[in-house]
């Protein structure tokens, strides 16, 4: 592999912490989704150029899923159920913006340790991925611990996602990449789906949660 | 033959499904019990003529079913056909006591469908062949008898004791599968490599009390017997005799087979081990079983007392084979096969009787039958001759069990090891101090509810059992008495199975003359119960004869004698707890913590005057009630963990994770 391709995949994992990074200190949903279309699409180009170094060109099938799907479709459908649900109000965020960012700092800096510590005899390039892929996953976490709002932990869950397909497709002859990306795909849209569903469901205040707590037989 | 036996333990899983469909039905639990005596008959008649054959071949098979590169490993040899007699001819009495029985079950659904399961379960018990399949078994055993446990789920007593068995049935498989994981540690889970392997000391010392922690806490050794009485009564009365009778039996069957087959040669230590858990076990058990006024519940403690017989008999058994003296292991090893099956016989019968008692009365309370002698003769017949074989009493099956336990016991000098020289007498002492207080008990259950007044107008008014009830108990009243007739057979039949697992057989018993049996030698002791049995039956008949022809020759029917009160209140009568007053005032002051309490009202007050007895259980107050303490203390303390926000448990998620990702990168 020439160094420039190497740089080329270098960039783009970086750009999808950096990413990341962005999502910690959205405190306006709107905004949040729009980063995770920018992540999203991130993830699409970094996953084409892997296909184009690999030669392997079904992981182009999984670049344009994440095109589609996670940068388009998702961001879009969000943004309608937030305009429904009125909800398009600020972020409470738990932990100071400050806070979040020193954490975020740590935790890129943790799976660094983690990455290179475990997989010395490992592939630069797939070493370097996994770390960049192991700090998506962990910010994604992040984000989804600090927020309250179900909309952006299902925003931080996806992203933590990406993480998980930027790994996948950075581990050069993987089997199963594709049929990963789009098994998680359809977890999404279904968490997507329920999250909305159980808004609606708790507006009609249909489903009473005392009974369940009742049930549970004990109250606090 | 291992054919036959699998295939009807397959019909008996089959019928599980069809019981569903049948409970529906009016005739429903007719032909279930029908057919699962048939089934249990035909198991039973097979595992007898491969104990009774003379080449005593072991047959092995494997089934693909169970875990994948394992399978199912099956064997018959001689140890598992003895136990498979036992439960299935416990299980065929069952069966047929059930057909008359059945009436009286308000909820068929409940019991129909898990009966067949266990029966099922406690024979692949028996025939397994591989730690999965045993565990697998032995799990499924204790489940199907914890539903049947349940099965009048309406009464909160039964709930309580359906809780504590299955807690303690976890406990005990969770021993025996530690056990199983040690064993298995150098040679795999199949039995035959368990056997050609070679543990070490250490670790078959920690298998030995963990099988005795799992196998105790299901036969019911103390302290581990807290669920047995709970339980054992709380099931329909056909499925309690099950379960004491032969649900106890698999559980000495699971310590037999892990500690005299599986294992090398034993340890002196086991032994003592074994004893000083088996004697305590049989005197405390029947001690409890004098308290008690619940006819099930004295049976329950009484199987307690019987499992510490039996399995003083295996530390004998242990302790003579680990010192080198082969031919009186085989005579203790024999001796506690010999109460395996005996009890079963007088157990079942026993439980039987209650079970009559109950349908007929709806009591199970002694203090409130009596005279049940004039309603129910036969099965007061019945019921008696169970009563005085559990007692030891010749020419009963009980005695020629207990008695070469006492002779093996009486051989214990010969030891070499100075310990169990002087353990085993002890342990004789408490077995004899058993025997004397079931005997006292049985009295006790046997004149408080069937002899006297009736105490209760349900006692009054109650009528002689159906005739496949009484057909049973008869049946096993029958077996009792030639078993303690003719014992030599029995002794001779098990020789193979005390060859296989002791090394050595008692001497030949058949063709002695007149049927006598002979521990060790002629010149030191023996036994002949046909003759007790001709004695006993010609002083009977002259006696009572002689008064009938000498004193009157008629039928009388006088008041009973009122120790000169004319009162005519049945209330006056000895009572139960009034027959046990004297062993309580001199034994449960210090086992139960026993107090009586007068309260006399003051001198203007109408009130009757009161005394009350308080007994405590010490073990339950020692050795559960902390346990249990502790166990809810720290689930009170956890349960915070139950109503947290979805955000904190992400967030112990995270923390998790971090921590960990920092174990790997520090």
């Amino acid at each position: 592999m020439s160094s420039l391709q190497f740089d080329i995949a270098h960039l783009l994992a970086g750009s999808l912490v950096l990413a990341s990074f962005m999502m910690l200190y959205q405190d306006r949903l709107y905004a949040l989704l729009n980063v995770y279309a920018l992540h999203a699409g991130v993830l699409a180009l970094s996953v084409a150029w892997q296909a184009y170094v690999q030669q392997a060109p079904h992981l182009y099938l999984t670049a344009l899923i994440a095109l589609v799907f996670k940068a388009i479709i998702i961001p879009v459908a969000l943004h309608r159920i937030i305009k429904r649900l009125g909800i398009h109000r600020e972020i409470e965020n738990v932990i100071g913006i400050g806070l979040t960012m020193m954490a975020g700092i740590g935790l890129v800096a943790l799976s660094m340790v983690v990455m290179l510590r475990v997989t010395p005899g490992a592939d630069a390039l797939a070493r370097e991925d996994l770390a960049f892929a192991l700090s998506v996953v962990l910010l994604g976490l992040l984000v989804m611990v600090t927020r309250r709002n179900a909309v952006s932990q299902v925003v931080g869950f996806m992203s933590l996602e990406n993480g998980l397909v930027l790994a996948a497709t950075g581990a050069k002859g993987m089997p199963l990449v594709v049929e990963i990306s789009v098994a998680f795909s359809v977890l999404i849209a279904f968490i997507v789906i329920g999250i909305f569903l159980f808004r609606i469901r708790e507006r009609f205040d249909s489903v009473d949660v005392q009974a369940l707590d009742r049930f549970r037989g004990e109250r606090r | 033959m291992i054919a036959v036996a699998l295939w009807s333990v397959a019909v008996l899983l089959a019928l599980t499904p069809a019981a569903i469909a049948l409970s529906m039905r009016p005739r429903g639990s007719v032909v279930l019990y029908g057919a699962c005596l048939v089934i249990t008959a035909t198991l039973c008649a097979t595992a007898l003529l491969h104990l009774l054959d003379p080449a005593h071949p072991v047959l092995s098979a494997t089934l693909p079913i169970g875990l994948p590169w394992l399978g199912a490993h099956v064997r018959l040899d001689a140890l598992s056909a003895f136990f498979l007699v036992v439960v299935n001819l416990g299980g065929a009495a069952a069966s047929l006591f059930a057909l008359g029985y059945s009436k009286h079950e308000d909820s068929p659904g409940r019991v129909l469908p898990f009966y067949p399961a266990y029966l099922a379960a406690m024979n692949v018990v028996v025939l397994a062949n591989d730690a999965f399949s045993f565990l697998v078994a032995w799990e499924f055993m204790s489940l199907t008898s914890w539903a049947l446990v349940v099965s009048h789920h309406r009464e909160a007593e039964n709930v309580r004791a359906g809780y504590v068995y299955l807690l303690m049935a976890s406990f005990g498989t969770l021993a025996l599968l530690l056990a199983f994981g040690l064993l298995a540690s150098g040679a795999g889970y199949d039995f035959d490599a368990i056997r050609a392997s070679h543990p070490s000391a250490a670790l078959t010392g920690m298998v030995v009390i963990l099988v005795l922690l799992g196998a105790g806490s299901k036969a019911g050794l103390v302290p581990l017997h807290a669920w047995l009485p709970l339980a054992h009564p709380a099931a329909p009365s056909h499925v309690s005799g099950l379960m004491s009778g032969v649900m106890t039996k698999v559980a000495v069957y699971g310590f037999v087979r892990i500690v005299f087959d599986l294992l090398p040669e034993p340890v002196w230590w086991w032994s003592m081990v074994v004893l000083l858990v088996g004697g305590p076990t049989a005197t405390l058990g029947v001690l409890y079983a004098l308290m008690q006024r619940d006819i099930k519940r004295v049976l329950a403690y009484s199987t307690i007392e019987n499992i510490g017989i039996i399995f003083t008999g295996l530390g004998l058994a242990l302790a003579f084979k680990a010192q080198g003296l082969d031919w009186v292991a085989a005579l203790a090893f024999t001796a506690a096969m010999l109460h395996v099956f005996n009890h079963a016989l007088f157990k079942s019968l026993l439980f039987f009787g209650a079970g009559a008692v109950l349908g007929a009365t709806g009591e199970r309370d002694m203090e409130k039958l009596g005279g049940l002698i004039h309603r129910m003769p036969k099965t007061a017949f019945a019921v008696l001759i169970g009563c005085v074989a559990i007692s030891a009493l010749p020419p009963f099956n009980g005695f020629v069990s207990e008695w070469l336990t006492f002779q093996a016991i009486l051989l214990s000098p010969q030891l070499p090891s100075w310990g169990l020289k002087l353990a085993i007498p002890a342990v004789g002492g408490l077995l004899a101090l058993a025997a004397a207080f079931a005997a006292a008990c049985f009295v006790k259950l046997y004149g408080i509810s069937f002899l006297g007044r009736p105490r209760s107008d349900v006692a009054a008014s109650a009528h002689e059992t159906d005739r496949f009830s009484l057909t049973a108990m008869l049946l096993l009243a029958a077996l009792c008495l030639i078993a303690g007739i003719l014992p030599g057979l029995l002794i001779d039949a098990l020789a193979p199975v005390s060859k296989a697992m002791v090394g050595n057989v008692m001497p030949h018993q058949v063709g002695l003359q007149w049927l006598t049996i002979v521990p060790i030698a002629e010149s030191r002791s023996s036994y002949n119960g046909l003759l007790v049995f001709v004695f006993a039956a010609l002083c009977g008949t002259a006696a009572a004869s002689a008064i009938h022809r000498l004193a009157s020759d008629r039928l009388r029917r006088a008041p009973a004698w009122d120790c000169g009160y004319p009162d005519p209140n049945p209330a006056i009568q000895y009572s139960a707890s009034s027959f046990s007053q004297p062993i309580r005032r001199v034994f449960g002051s210090v086992i139960f913590a026993a107090r009586e309490i007068g309260e006399m009202p003051p001198p203007s007050s109408p009130r009757p005057a009161r005394l009350r007895v308080e007994l405590r259980d010490l073990i339950w107050d020692a050795l559960y009630a902390p346990i249990a303490k502790a166990v809810s203390f720290a689930t009170d303390r956890i349960n915070i963990l139950q109503f947290l926000t979805i955000r904190r448990y992400l967030t112990l998620v995270f923390v998790a994770l971090i921590v960990l990702l920092l174990v790997v990168a520090l």
